[in-house]
């Protein structure tokens, strides 16, 4: 059974709805990508999973119940983690209290799990103590990430993890991903740098217009001569 | 020496005073305004609430004989800040939450918070009367403790009122426990986690339902206690906090809205401008005549600012704090 | 605040709910008067229209501008202030006396005051830049502020020691009540200079600020406003009472008439600044005007002077306010700076305006007369309520109610909160609410 399952979502802010039918289905070994031009409904999928938006139509299947238009922290003891693209830290704090804010849920001692976060990401353990507010982008991201992890999810939701990066930063990024979801955490997420995230991903999902185009493995979307002259030109 | 008394007696410990019902004020304005994000007019109907709630406690325990050293107000704080966080709940929860669920601007909401002043404002005088009453109950007295300064060269002693001397204790302790509460406990560090950013405190699976709730205890909570002491400090009356309000709000922007450390130095720095300002520093520089050449005299009434105007002096600050650095000194949010 | 388009079509649901309504209130109105007596419900109906008049121009200001001005209670005392200054007798022992050349200088050093400041606001032009200019202005507005005091402390104290104030100009009633439109309109610039660019609830803060500022202002200026021992009777631009009574008419119908007499030409003033708003807000002004209020952004970055399009509707509101307030002062005969409270003053004023209609005139104009009715009826029912209260009380042996007059006075206060929180829960757009053309 899928970790997580998409029918046909139909998904919007209450107006004219952005997702038309959108199917999606991956397991906890898999690193699931999202991509497509802009407006083709990648975040939008992404927010209705995590009942940011009103889900009018299809279900949203997890861990065997349908998840569609839950209050976000109803999602998070369930096993979601959500790791939005903008504004995903909370500044005024430290970095070590972010991440206790991202254990909130738990009532069981999770200073393991810290413990987990600070190995996958040394440069936070040194940085413990210090206000998000002051790191740089690529560590904020970082912070954004461990957050996320505390409450040791089985689902990831990714929102565009390497936008405003450095490439270097990139890079780093995309190994510390495969690296969680390695460690037994299922990956869904959104890039725009289509062709570095397709590479690792075991399924890739190509949108537009809020319906799906294109699947298949990542590899097999990189090698597709229409998937790349559409979507992956740039 | 004898000037230094008079400062201390006329500009320290009244400024002090003030200063504390500011701060405590002021924390609760900016509490509301950080995690549910509008400017709450009501609060200083709420100081108003909370002492006379305090004063029906202290009423009823005279009533049934019991009488305490202390302040009877004092004696009933606790139960009256228990009392007066369940009505801010109350209110919330009919007046506030159902406009938040409706989307609502944080205009309407701050129109609603009139309403509900209108409301309170109302109620109160409808069932207290509009009369002035002291807040002492069955024969009470203002203790007055005077430390005897002539081994200084003083001839006049340093005057402090019980009710001054718990108020200090009573800010402390407050200010001390939130402080605690807000960098060590789980549900303190959510609440700063919400009032930093409430979408992504709701992503992380903080209860935001229950976060609200909490603010408004604390909000309530604090309010009488400013309430009681200001009623203590002057007189209970309705108009008591009515006065206030932009005091308190003027302190809360001074400080930063949303930064609770901030409401803190605001309630001070508005209280001592306040005291500063009408203050008679001819009394002070008395000492200077001597100096003086032949002829020439200080005035006698050399003051900033006239008495009448010493609430006007909390505005001006308001208004041009809002117009110059609306995010206050420790940058809180503006627009 | 957000207008949706109602099919106007026909005898259909806007214009008869609005027909309706306006029936209910003209019942309401019948109806007090008969409770009341017919001298009783003409003082309600006239200050029900100066109220209007402050409505209509609350409604100009955040009906049509977005802006929340909560400095009502400022500008309804500045008009009351002018129309003293311009229509009360004249007040021959101060002109007499040495007030006016005392008064003389102490405006010379008011101009040499702002004269300071100015220049140092110019010393970026001698190459004092950012901190040190900065100072310097401060040290100017500070060294103006002695220089000014040390005039009009030492002429207040004299002219309140000799001939009390400085009394009036002795013109007519309604050249005052203009006066009071002009002086409004003067502060409102300089208001709206200040505060204008600030955000929405911010911009509420200041205004009360601004307004409690201005109300200690000309509470405390006795040489000129006469303070809190008030300035009384104001004379009446049409018959009083007492001229009617020697003319021949009976006590009872004296009251009748007169109030009637007043209430016409006050209307004649609402009616004349109604069709004047109704006629701008159809036009191409008004349209440009809800442009700005809907999208902000939108109309600024398309070149319009949002700022100067802000300031005009905020100076016009003004001006009707000014006017108004001028209109109560006279019509109560009475300038008392103390019986001005930003809940009857300010607060009520808001209340008329949502519960009656944002961005409709129609809907202010019915929210002024239906609140303010409101507002007077609940003083004698809860009166009623308590007294049966209060007999009931005394037959369980608790006693009688104290002070049943100045309690059931309050239930007016309580009236109002409660109406402002239902109307924001279940007709936030108001009774009448604003009716958008389908402009194609």
């Amino acid at each position: 059974m899928a970790l997580i399952e998409l029918k046909h979502v139909v998904a919007g802010y209450g107006g004219a709805p952005i997702l038309n039918g959108v199917d999606i289905a991956i397991d906890k070994s898999d690193i699931g990508v999202i991509v497509g031009p802009n407006g083709a409904g990648k975040s939008t999928t992404l927010k209705a999973i995590f009942g940011l938006l009103e889900v009018t139509g299809g279900t949203i299947e997890f861990g065997g119940e349908n998840i569609a238009n839950s209050l976000p922290d109803r999602l998070v003891p369930k096993g979601l983690g959500f790791v939005p693209q903008e504004k995903n830290v909370f500044t005024s704090m430290s970095v070590e209290e972010n991440l206790e804010m991202g254990a909130f849920t738990r009532r069981d001692d999770f200073s393991e799990t810290m413990q987990w976060v600070y190995e996958m990401f040394p440069v936070l353990a040194e940085k413990r103590r210090q206000p998000t507010g002051e790191l740089s982008g690529g560590q904020r991201q970082m912070v954004a990430m461990g957050r996320a992890l505390m409450s040791r999810p089985t689902l990831l939701l990714l929102d565009e993890p390497s936008a405003g990066l450095s490439p270097r930063y990139v890079i780093e990024i995309f190994e510390t991903i495969v690296r969680i979801n390695q460690e037994g955490v299922g990956i869904l997420m959104v890039e725009q740098n289509a062709r570095q995230a397709l590479a690792f991903a075991s399924k890739g999902f190509v949108l537009a217009g809020g319906q799906n185009r294109f699947t298949g493995t990542g590899a097999e979307l990189i090698a597709d001569p229409e998937v790349a002259k559409s979507f992956l030109g740039g | 020496m004898d000037e230094l008394i008079f400062f201390i007696n006329r500009v320290l410990i009244s400024g002090t005073v003030l200063g504390s019902i500011y701060a405590l004020g002021a924390i609760g304005v900016t509490l509301i305004f950080g995690i549910l994000r509008f400017a709450h007019f009501a609060h200083g109907d709420m100081m108003t609430m909370g002492a006379f709630v305090a004063f029906l406690l202290a009423s009823v325990l005279a009533a049934m004989g019991i009488i305490l050293p202390l302040p009877m107000a004092f004696v009933v704080l606790p139960l009256a800040m228990a009392i007066t966080a369940f009505l801010a709940l109350g209110i919330d929860k009919a007046f506030y939450a159902p406009l938040r669920r409706q989307g609502a601007k944080p205009v309407t909401l701050l129109i609603a918070s009139i309403g509900v002043t209108l409301m309170i404002q109302g109620l109160v005088r409808l069932l207290f009367g509009s009369g002035t009453r002291p807040l002492f109950v069955a024969g009470e007295a203002k203790d007055i403790f005077r430390i005897d300064m002539s081994w200084a060269g003083g001839s006049r002693p340093i005057s402090i009122t019980e009710p001054q001397v718990l108020m200090f204790v009573v800010t402390a302790i407050l200010v001390l426990a939130l402080h605690f509460f807000l960098t060590r406990s789980r549900l303190g560090k959510a609440m700063r986690a919400m009032a930093d950013n409430a979408d992504l405190a709701q992503v992380s699976g903080i209860n935001t339902a229950l976060v609200v709730r909490v603010t408004w205890v604390i909000a309530g909570a604090l309010a009488c206690v400013a309430g009681t002491m200001l009623a203590l400090d002057v007189a209970l009356m309705p108009d008591l906090a009515f006065n206030i309000v932009l005091p308190i709000f003027a302190a809360a922007i001074v400080g930063g809205l949303g930064h609770t450390y901030g409401a803190i130095v605001g309630g001070f720095l508005i209280a001592f401008a306040e005291t500063l300002a009408v203050f008679n520093w001819t009394a002070i520089l008395r000492p200077l005549n001597a100096v003086l050449p032949e002829g020439w005299s200080l005035p006698a009434n050399l003051a900033l600012v006239p008495t009448e105007y010493k609430l006007t002096v909390a505005f001006v600050i308001l208004v041009i704090t809002l117009l110059v650095r609306p995010t206050g000194i420790f940058k809180g949010a503006s627009t | 605040m957000s207008a949706a388009s109602t099919p106007a079509r026909g005898w259909n649901t806007p214009l008869r709910r609005g027909l309706a309504i306006f029936a209910m209130v003209f019942l309401l109105a019948v109806v007090t008067g008969i409770s009341q007596g017919s001298a009783s419900i003409l003082l309600i109906l006239t200050q029900a229209t100066a109220y209007a008049l402050i409505a209509l121009g609350l409604n100009i200001q955040w009906g049509y501008g977005g802006l929340f001005n909560f400095a009502i209670m400022g500008f309804l005392m500045v008009g009351g202030a002018a129309t003293v200054f311009l229509s009360y007798p004249v007040n021959a022992e101060f002109w007499h006396s040495d007030g006016p050349l005392l008064l003389g200088r102490a405006l010379v050093a008011f101009l040499i005051g702002l004269g300071l400041v100015w220049a140092a606001r110019q010393s970026h032009r001698i190459g004092l830049g950012g901190k040190a200019r900065t100072a310097l202005v401060v040290i100017a507005w500070f060294a103006a502020y002695i220089i000014y005091r040390s005039q009009i402390d030492p002429a207040a104290a004299y002219i309140e020691s000799t001939a009390g104030f400085v009394g009036g100009l002795g013109l007519h009633p309604v050249l005052g009540w203009a006066f009071g439109g002009l002086v409004s309109a003067i502060i409102a610039y300089y208001v709206g200079r200040i505060c204008l660019g600030l955000r929405t609830d911010y911009l509420a803060i200041a205004t009360i600020g601004i307004s409690e500022i201005l109300r200690a202002l000309i509470k405390n200026m006795d040489w000129l406003t006469r303070g809190t021992m008030t300035v009384s009777p104001m004379p009446w631009p049409t018959p009083l009472p007492q001229e009617l009574q020697a003319a021949g008419f009976s006590i009872a119908n004296s009251f009748v008439f007169a109030r009637l007499g007043f209430l016409a030409l006050a209307a004649v003033i609402l009616v004349g600044a109604f069709v004047l708003v109704q006629r701008a807000y159809g036009g191409p002004w008004g349209r440009m005007m809800r442009a700005i209020r809907d999208n902000h952004i939108a109309a600024d970055s398309m070149g319009k002077d949002v700022t100067g399009r802000q300031l005009e509707l905020f100076i016009l509101g003004s001006i009707l306010m000014g006017v108004g307030g001028a209109i109560l002062a006279t019509f109560t005969q009475i300038f008392d700076p103390s019986g001005y409270q930003p809940i009857n003053h300010t607060f009520m004023i808001w209340v008329m305006v949502i519960v009656g209609g944002a961005g409709n005139n129609w809907g202010a104009v019915l929210g002024a007369f239906l609140i303010y009715i409101v507002w007077i009826i609940s003083d004698p029912l809860a009166q009623v309520i308590f007294l049966n209260l209060s007999s009931l009380t005394n037959s369980l042996g608790w006693g009688a109610i104290p002070e049943i007059d100045s309690r059931a006075l309050q239930m007016r206060v309580f009236v109002l909160g409660v109406v402002i929180s239902i109307a924001l829960r279940y007709a936030p757009r108001g009774l009448i609410p604003e009716v958008v053309r389908r402009e194609t």
